[in-house]
């Protein structure tokens, strides 16, 4: 029977020819967690009763969300990560490393084929290296962590053609959030996503972790791309597990095909409270900004600094406005300063902060007063999701972002063309 | 409230004002769930940004009903966790996320999925598990249950998910 790739990955795990809808026990390449989710994997965990890990080499956790710790409630939930780490010799990221989902293939703990748990929904970035990742809640992890297994119901799959040619100052960011608009946030909910075409191929493999990682945005388990050069050149690159490429066969089976040209599209904003809620930058009335975040597991790699510093370089932000860039792993930070990049940010009028997720979540590092507006790189929009619910929250590609700090509102970043041109 | 003759639970129907696409933030935001690690001390701040008052409104046995999609977003279990802890009996949605609907059969919350179009905030309901339906008392309807996965049935059944793979020494996903 032709297969998609998750069918054909969730397979290989489990030793079953499986379809969509079958329901399975697969064994786990890797999982972990981060400071929102590990600690309740840790409860989980001692309540199984089980003495040891089943793989201490196939579990890390990351301190990334709250980090360093702003609170007391939160240094206690670091001190139990810090704890369970050292008893159980597993691998712990402590504060300053990254976002967890930078880490996880920065550092080669997966490799294409993989199939990988993570107690955080923005595990499907990996989708990218073509690694079938999903976000599961912590209890679901202490299983993965006790046994090295979990059970799995297949999905079916829509495969989606992302055809044309990428104008300047357009970018992967614009591609997924105007699909978003397309299918909505639940247009995809328990599906795979196949990203296919053209476009993608052209795309760094940096680029493509921004489209897998806003799969979830769609409701999808997982985003996936297939292995071609570039891909298998960059696990080589991050890790010493070899790939096994896996892609989809002729015939298979998908629930739905789409094809989108992005000739014409135009950079997109998501809008409050919701990440569907998009349009385009040319239909967007004046909109006063407070702040930037350039940063996060949606776009914080070296390629969204660079973009960002080209717009800012010998040009200062509003004195109004407040730009928060948050380096997504310490591996990205050291190379953004050798390139000179962070010297950009901070003589433009930007704050550079630790590596992890920054303001994103809402617990420190940047959060907003009542009637602020926020533009940010992130791949989420919730009401209170900064953690100010009389806030508002715009998303859209770096480029946006740092065209808009230098105005003190949204703007297109291509009246910057000559600087971004690819 | 528990209506002797039949043995069925009853409770009150909450519905709040967005009804679809209710995200995990919304259920419990990540100004809490970062730095709070007791469930009953997190169940005061359900829908905080959206109803601060909604923890008071509900009675251990009550349903929450939301349309499409409900739990979107973050994968925190700390989202049914601290909806259980406030003592929801079970979530009534047209729909569910994926995590959040795994999460919180993991944990012992039940979740039914049914058309709830016809279900108002303060509406008495009663579930009838052994005809999968959900009355309406208030309005004499009875609405038909979308049926569960083997799996999901005994995780459910057992009490959670540590306590089926304790029991099971694994997972029963075939009867």
């Amino acid at each position: 029977m032709a297969k998609t790739i998750a069918e054909k990955i969730l397979s290989n795990h489990s030793g079953v020819e499986l379809k969509a809808n079958d329901i399975t026990i697969c064994d786990i390449d890797f999982c972990f967690g981060q400071d929102g989710t590990s600690s309740i994997i840790i409860d989980s965990f001692n309540k199984l009763r089980q003495d040891e890990v089943f793989d201490a080499a196939k579990f890390a956790m990351v301190i990334d969300h709250s980090s360093p710790s702003p609170n007391i409630g939160v240094s206690a939930i670091h001190k139990i990560m810090r704890d369970f780490a050292a008893l159980k010799k597993v691998k712990l990221f402590d504060i300053g490393e990254g976002v967890c989902h930078q880490l996880i293939p920065e550092q080669g703990f997966v490799t294409c084929g993989d199939l990988v748990l993570g107690a955080d929904s923005h595990t499907c970035t990996y989708g990218a290296i073509n690694v079938l990742s999903t976000g599961v809640g912590s209890t679901d992890l202490a299983i993965a962590l006790a046994s090295g297994k979990n059970w799995f119901k297949v999905p079916e799959t829509i495969k989606i053609v992302v055809t044309g040619k990428l104008p300047d100052g357009v970018y992967s960011k614009d591609i997924i959030l105007s699909i978003i608009k397309d299918i909505g946030s639940h247009g995809a909910t328990y599906k795979s996503i196949e990203f296919h075409g053209p476009v993608i191929k052209k795309l760094s493999v940096e680029e493509r972790f921004t489209i897998t990682n806003m799969a979830v945005e769609a409701g999808a388990k997982c985003g996936l791309m297939e292995a071609d050069t570039k891909v298998i050149n960059w696990v080589k690159a991050h890790s010493h597990k070899k790939p096994n490429p896996v892609s989809a066969d002729e015939g298979a089976r998908y629930s739905a095909i789409r094809e989108y040209d992005v000739t014409n599209l135009l950079p997109q904003i998501s809008m409050p409270h919701a990440v569907d809620n998009v349009t385009s930058v040319d239909e967007i009335a004046d909109v006063r900004i407070d702040q930037g975040v350039i940063g996060t597991c949606t776009n914080g790699r070296l390629e969204d600094l660079e973009i960002a510093a080209k717009i800012l370089k010998n040009k200062k932000i509003r004195p109004e406005v407040r730009l928060i860039v948050a380096p997504a792993s310490k591996d990205i930070y050291l190379k953004a300063l050798k390139k000179g990049i962070v010297g950009i940010f901070i003589d433009s009028g930007a704050a550079v902060v630790v590596p992890g997720c920054g303001p994103c979540v809402g617990t420190h590092n940047g959060v907003l007063a009542d009637g602020e507006n926020c533009i940010s790189t992130a791949n989420r929009n919730f009401k209170g999701r900064m953690g100010n619910p009389n806030a508002n929250i715009y998303l859209a590609s770096p480029a946006t972002v740092a065209a808009s700090c230098l105005e003190g509102k949204i703007q297109d970043p291509r009246i910057h063309k000559k600087r971004l041109k690819r | 409230m528990k209506n002797k003759k039949l043995g069925h639970p009853r409770g009150l129907a909450h519905r709040l004002r967005i009804r679809d696409h209710i995200n995990t933030d919304y259920i419990i935001s990540g100004r809490y769930k970062f730095r709070i690690r007791d469930p009953k001390d997190l169940a005061k701040y359900v829908f905080n940004d959206l109803d601060p008052e909604f923890h008071k409104k509900v009675k251990k046995g009550d349903f929450l009903i939301a349309g499409e999609n409900f739990g979107c977003g973050s994968s925190r279990e700390q989202a049914p966790l601290a909806l259980k802890a406030l003592g929801i009996k079970a979530v009534i949605a047209k729909s569910f996320a994926r995590i959040f609907y795994r999460n919180s059969f993991n944990i012992g919350l039940m979740l039914i999925e049914c058309n709830t179009q016809f279900i108002d905030d303060g509406d008495i309901l009663e579930l009838d598990e052994e005809k999968n339906i959900i009355k309406n008392v208030n309005k004499g309807l009875n609405i038909d249950i979308k049926s569960l996965p083997l799996i999901i049935k005994k995780i459910l059944e057992d009490g959670g998910v540590v306590e089926h793979f304790r029991k099971h020494k694994g997972f029963k996903i075939e009867s």
